[in-house]
C-alpha cells in the first residue's frame, strides 16, 4: 500500500463538520474499473478525505492515463 | 474497423519508404543513397561497408559500372547527375581493406558452378556466404571470364585479383582448366549428370554454350528451357543464368530490362566516358556487367530457396531494374555542377568525394511532414504511423501506446492535399477514434472537455432557434455557432440586425436565428451518439421554422452541414457579406485603415475558394492590402482547434500555432473566431474580419486575447438572454441556485483555472456543496477551506474563504479518479 501523506499536513487539516483533526486512514481510489488502497488523511469520524495539489498533478494524473491507455 | 488489407492498402499509399529512383534503376539494388550518406560524413569506410551488402566485386563493379543509376537521379534536374559510381570507387579507395567476410555456419550442401565467370562468381560468392559449400568448374585457366579483356586503363588486373580473393576467403573450390562434359567432349570432363550426383544443385554460367550441353532436351527453337523468373532449366536442380539469356525473348520481362541498358537511353555513359569528371565509365561490351551479377544474383537465390524447398518463385516481383513510385520535391534545390576529379584515372580524392556527396539530395518524400507539425511530432510518416494506429486498434490486452497519436491530429485534410498519393490521414484517425469509441477504447478524458462545451451550447443556457418577431416561419436563419458567439457575442448581434436588413425579402419573408453547436467536436471526437442526437435537436428546430436557408459565420459549422445535412441549403456569411455589401461600422471612416495583413484561411475552407475569395474581396473592400502565407488557401493549416488537437494535446498545439504564426512578421487576418484566439493567445497580432467591420480600434482589438473558457460560457449565455430580451421580448428561466454564487478570483489564479480546464460554473457547484452540506477542510494554518465535489465525472477541489456574501478562491484541481469515502 502507498503513503501519501506530507507530514506538514498531518497537524493542519480540520474537518469542519465534525471538528476533529484529519488522521492517516486507508482510502480506496478507483478509476476504470481498477482499484487502488491508498493512505491518506482523513476525518476519523465522518471519513471526509483531503487529497493534496501535488498528488493530484503528480502520481494520480500519472496513474489516470495509465488507466485510460490500457 | 480497418483490417488487414485496407491496412495494406493505405499502407501502399504512403511512398516514403520506396526506393530512391537510383536504387529502383540498378540491377542489384545499390543502396546509393545510405552509400553517400556515408560519404557525406567523410565515412568511407561505412560507405564501403553499404556497397559491399549489395556488390559482391566493388572494385570491379565501381569501375566498369555504366550507372543505369545516373540516367534516372534526381540531381540531374538540378545541376547534373551524381557521380555514383566514381562514389563507389572512392569508398572502395578510402574506405580501408576488407575486413572478414561474414557467412552463416556451413550447411552440409554442395553446389557446383559452371562457368567462372561474374555471374558464376556471383552465385559462388551469396551461396558461400550462405553456408553452402561450393565448387566452381572453369574450362580456362583464370577465373573472370571477359574480365581480364578490359583495357587496364579501365579495369587494372590488381582490383579484379584483389576483389576475387573473396572467394578464397570464402572457402570456395575451384576448378581451372576443367571443362564440364558438351557435345563433342574426349569424355575427360565430368559429365553434367555426373556433377548432379555430387552436388545438390549446379548453376551453368557459361554463356550461349548452355545449349551445347548433350544432357538438356532442347525446345523448338534448339534452346535449353530456362523459367525467366527463377532461372531453372527443365532440369531439376539445374539453373542457368548469363548474358546469352538477355537476347531471349522471354515475352517481357528481361526483354524490358535489357532495354534499359541500351546506350541511346543512357548518354551519360557513353564510352568515352564522363565528360565532366573524366573519370572513363564504361564500354558498350562491359554495359552487361552488372547484369551479369544480377543473373547470379537471381539464381543464388533461387538456389538457396530450391535446397531450403521453399517457394521458388514467391515474391521476386522487384528483381533486377524498376520505376520507382517514390516522389522527391526538387523546388528550391539550386543546381550545382557535378564536381571534377583533379586526377581523372585515379578518380576522386576524399575531399573531392566528400564535396560530390554532398550534392546528393537524399532522395525521400515526406511532402505531408515536411508541412504538419503533427506528422512531425512523432518523428515517423504515415506508413509507420498506420501501423502503429492499426496495432493500437487490434491490441486486446495491453497498453494502448497511440492513443494520443489518434486523437492529436487536427483532421485538417493538409497532408492529403500535398501527399502525392493522396493519403490523408485525418480520415485514419477520425475513423480510428469512432473505432476506439465502439470498442470503449477511448480515453475518457480525452474530449469530455469540448462534448461538456458542447452539452452546453446545446442546452437551455444557449441553444435558441428562433424565427423573426411576428413570422410564422425563416426562408433565412443566422446560424453563428457556439464560437464566435462565444468569442464575440456583440458582433452576432449586430450580424443579425444586418442580416435582417440585407437579406432579399427578408424583411417580408423573415431571418430566424438559431444559436447551438453544429456537433463538430461529437464527429471530431468519434461521438457518432452524441452527433446524431445533436443532428435530431437540430432537424426538428429546421422544420419548425420552415427549413430556411442557413447563413454561417463559421467554416467548420459550414463542413458540418455541407458533409452531413445534404437537405440543408447554406450560405457562408462571407459570401453573403460579399454579396450584399458591408455593414454600417465604423470601417467606413476615411482613412481608418490601408495596413497590410497577412491572411490566414480557416482550415475547414481547404476546398472552399468561394469563401476564400469572399473573405478577400471584403478585405480589399474595407481597404487592406493582403499578403498571402506560404501555406494559404487549399494549402492553408490548422490552428490547432480542428480535430480538438488542443484538447488532446496541448504541447503539439502550442508548437502547432507557434509554427503558423512565425510565417509572415505582418499581423494577420482570419475569419475564424478559434483561429484569431488562438494565434492571439500565442501572442501573434490577429485580427478577425468582423473586428475591421465592426471594431472601433482594430489596433487594439488585434493584440487583445480571447475570453477564457468560462467567459466563453457566459458570453454564449448573456448572448442569448440579451437576445430573447431585446428582441423577443423574453425574459429567460430562473439560473440554477449555484450559478448566483459570487466568486472573487484574482487574474494568476483565472489564468491557472483556464489551463486546468476548470470552469467557473464548477468552482460554484463545488462551494454551493459545501457550505450547504458542510463538507469541508479547514486549513488551520490558513484559514481557508478545501471543498471537493463530483458534479459528473470530474471531482473538483477548490480552495476558498468567504468573503462577505462572496467567496475568493485561491485553487483548484480537479482529477477523474473516484474516492471511495465514508466511513472511519
Amino acid at each position: 500500500m502507498s503513503e501519501y501523506v506530507n507530514p506538514g499536513d498531518l497537524n493542519t487539516w480540520e474537518c469542519v463538520n465534525c471538528g476533529v483533526p484529519l488522521v492517516i486512514g486507508k482510502i480506496q481510489i478507483a478509476y476504470l474499473g481498477s482499484a487502488y488502497p491508498v493512505d491518506l488523511l482523513k476525518c476519523p469520524s465522518c471519513g471526509l478525505v483531503f487529497i493534496p495539489e501535488e498528488l493530484v498533478l503528480g502520481k494520480m494524473a500519472e496513474v489516470e492515463k495509465a488507466l485510460e491507455d490500457k | 474497423m480497418m483490417n488487414q488489407n485496407e491496412l495494406r492498402e493505405l499502407e501502399n499509399r504512403c511512398i516514403q519508404e520506396h526506393s530512391p529512383p537510383c536504387t529502383a534503376a540498378c540491377p542489384i539494388h545499390v543502396d546509393v543513397r545510405g552509400m553517400i550518406a556515408a560519404i557525406q560524413q567523410g565515412d568511407f569506410a561505412g560507405g564501403l561497408k553499404i556497397l559491399r551488402k549489395s556488390v559482391p566485386f566493388p572494385g570491379i563493379i565501381s569501375h566498369i559500372c555504366d550507372q543505369p543509376c545516373q540516367v534516372v537521379c534526381k540531381r540531374g534536374e538540378a545541376g547534373a547527375a551524381i557521380a555514383i559510381a566514381p562514389l563507389e570507387k572512392a569508398c572502395v579507395n578510402w574506405g580501408g581493406a576488407a575486413g572478414a567476410i561474414s557467412a552463416l555456419p556451413q550447411k552440409p550442401k554442395r553446389v557446383a558452378i559452371v562457368g567462372g565467370g561474374l555471374s558464376g562468381m556471383t552465385v559462388a560468392y551469396d551461396l558461400a556466404r550462405k553456408g553452402y559449400q561450393i565448387a566452381i568448374y572453369e574450362a580456362n585457366s583464370h577465373l573472370g571470364g571477359r574480365l581480364w579483356e578490359i583495357s587496364q586503363d579501365r579495369l587494372p588486373w590488381s582490383v579484379i585479383l584483389q576483389d576475387m580473393g573473396v572467394l578464397d576467403k570464402l572457402g570456395v573450390e575451384v576448378f581451372l582448366d576443367t571443362s564440364v562434359g558438351k557435345v563433342g567432349s574426349n569424355g575427360r570432363c565430368p559429365p553434367l549428370v555426373l556433377l548432379g550426383e555430387h552436388y545438390e544443385a549446379v548453376y551453368l554460367g557459361t554463356g550461349t554454350d548452355v545449349n551445347e550441353f548433350y544432357d538438356f532436351p532442347l525446345d523448338a527453337q534448339g534452346q535449353v528451357p530456362i523459367d525467366p523468373i527463377t532461372y531453372m532449366t527443365s532440369q531439376d536442380g539445374i539453373f542457368a543464368g548469363g548474358s546469352f539469356l538477355h537476347a531471349r525473348d522471354f515475352g517481357g520481362s528481361i526483354a524490358q530490362l535489357v532495354s534499359q541498358f541500351a546506350p541511346q537511353q543512357n548518354p551519360q555513359a557513353l564510352p568515352d566516358g564522363d565528360q565532366q569528371t573524366g573519370v572513363a565509365l564504361s564500354q558498350p561490351v562491359w554495359r552487361s556487367a552488372l547484369l551479369s551479377v544480377m543473373d547470379g544474383r537471381r539464381a543464388a537465390t533461387s538456389i538457396d530457396r530450391y535446397l531450403q524447398k521453399v517457394s521458388l518463385t514467391a515474391s521476386r516481383s522487384n528483381e533486377g531494374p524498376y520505376t520507382t513510385r517514390l516522389y522527391t520535391n526538387m523546388q528550391g534545390i539550386p543546381a550545382l555542377p557535378q564536381v571534377p576529379a583533379v586526377d581523372p584515372l585515379q578518380g576522386y580524392a576524399e575531399g573531392e568525394a566528400i564535396q560530390e556527396a554532398q550534392r546528393c539530395i537524399q532522395c525521400e518524400c515526406m511532402e505531408c511532414v515536411k508541412v504538419c507539425e503533427y506528422l512531425k511530432h512523432y518523428r515517423g510518416y504515415p506508413k509507420k504511423y498506420l501501423r502503429e494506429i492499426y496495432n493500437n486498434l487490434s491490441i486486446v490486452m495491453g497498453t494502448r501506446h497511440s492513443n494520443k497519436l489518434v486523437n492529436s491530429c487536427s483532421l485538417c485534410g493538409l497532408c492529403g492535399e500535398v501527399c502525392p498519393e493522396d493519403l490523408d490521414m485525418g480520415i485514419v484517425c477520425k475513423e480510428s477514434r469512432q473505432v476506439m469509441v465502439g470498442q470503449k477504447r477511448m480515453p475518457p478524458s480525452a474530449h469530455d472537455f469540448a462534448l461538456r462545451d458542447m452539452a452546453f451550447s446545446n442546452s437551455d443556457k444557449f441553444a435558441l432557434a428562433r424565427n423573426q418577431p411576428g413570422a410564422q416561419a425563416s426562408l433565412y436563419a443566422f446560424f453563428p455557432g457556439c464560437q464566435l458567439s462565444a468569442s464575440s457575442p456583440e458582433y452576432v448581434q449586430a450580424l443579425y440586425a444586418y442580416l435582417g436588413l440585407q437579406l432579399p425579402e427578408a424583411q417580408a419573408k423573415g431571418v430566424g436565428l438559431i444559436l447551438r453547436c453544429c456537433g463538430a467536436p461529437a464527429d471530431w471526437a468519434g461521438r457518432a451518439d452524441l452527433f446524431q442526437a445533436a443532428q435530431a435537436e437540430f432537424l426538428a428546430e429546421f422544420e419548425m421554422m420552415g427549413r430556411p436557408k442557413l447563413v454561417l459565420a463559421c467554416s467548420s459549422c459550414y463542413q458540418v452541414f455541407k458533409n452531413y445535412f445534404p437537405d440543408v441549403d447554406i450560405l457562408s456569411l462571407w459570401e453573403v457579406i460579399d454579396q450584399l455589401g458591408l455593414p454600417a461600422g465604423p470601417q467606413h471612416r476615411a482613412g481608418a485603415a490601408r495596413a497590410s495583413l497577412a491572411i490566414h484561411d480557416p482550415c475547414s475552407t481547404r476546398y472552399e475558394s468561394h469563401i476564400q475569395d469572399s473573405a478577400r474581396n471584403i478585405l480589399h473592400r474595407l481597404g487592406y492590402e493582403l499578403c498571402e502565407l506560404p501555406l494559404s488557401r487549399e494549402k492553408t493549416e490548422c490552428c490547432s482547434y480542428g480535430g480538438l488537437m488542443w484538447l488532446a494535446n496541448p504541447e503539439l498545439a502550442a508548437q502547432t500555432v507557434q509554427r503558423r504564426i512565425a510565417e509572415n512578421p505582418l499581423d494577420y487576418v482570419t475569419y475564424c473566431a478559434m483561429c484569431r484566439d488562438f494565434f492571439v493567445r500565442q501572442g501573434k497580432p490577429t485580427l478577425h474580419l468582423l473586428d475591421l467591420i465592426f471594431g472601433a480600434d482594430p489596433q487594439s482589438l488585434a493584440h487583445q486575447p480571447g475570453p477564457g473558457y468560462s467567459l466563453r460560457h457566459e458570453n454564449r449565455a448573456r448572448l442569448k438572454r440579451k437576445l430573447l430580451k431585446e428582441i423577443w421580448g423574453e425574459d429567460m428561466d430562473a439560473s440554477k441556485s449555484y450559478e448566483n454564487i459570487r466568486l472573487f478570483i484574482a487574474p494568476q489564479v483565472q489564468k491557472l483555472l483556464d489551463e486546468r480546464l476548470i470552469l467557473i460554473e464548477d468552482i460554484q457547484q463545488v462551494i454551493e456543496y459545501a457550505e450547504r452540506s458542510g463538507k469541508k477542510l479547514l486549513n488551520k494554518k490558513t484559514g481557508r477551506f478545501l471543498a471537493h465535489y463530483k458534479p459528473v465525472a470530474v471531482t473538483y477541489w477548490v480552495e476558498y474563504v468567504p468573503q462577505g456574501e462572496a467567496y475568493e478562491v485561491f485553487n483548484a484541481y480537479s482529477h477523474r479518479m473516484e474516492i471511495g469515502e465514508g466511513g472511519a
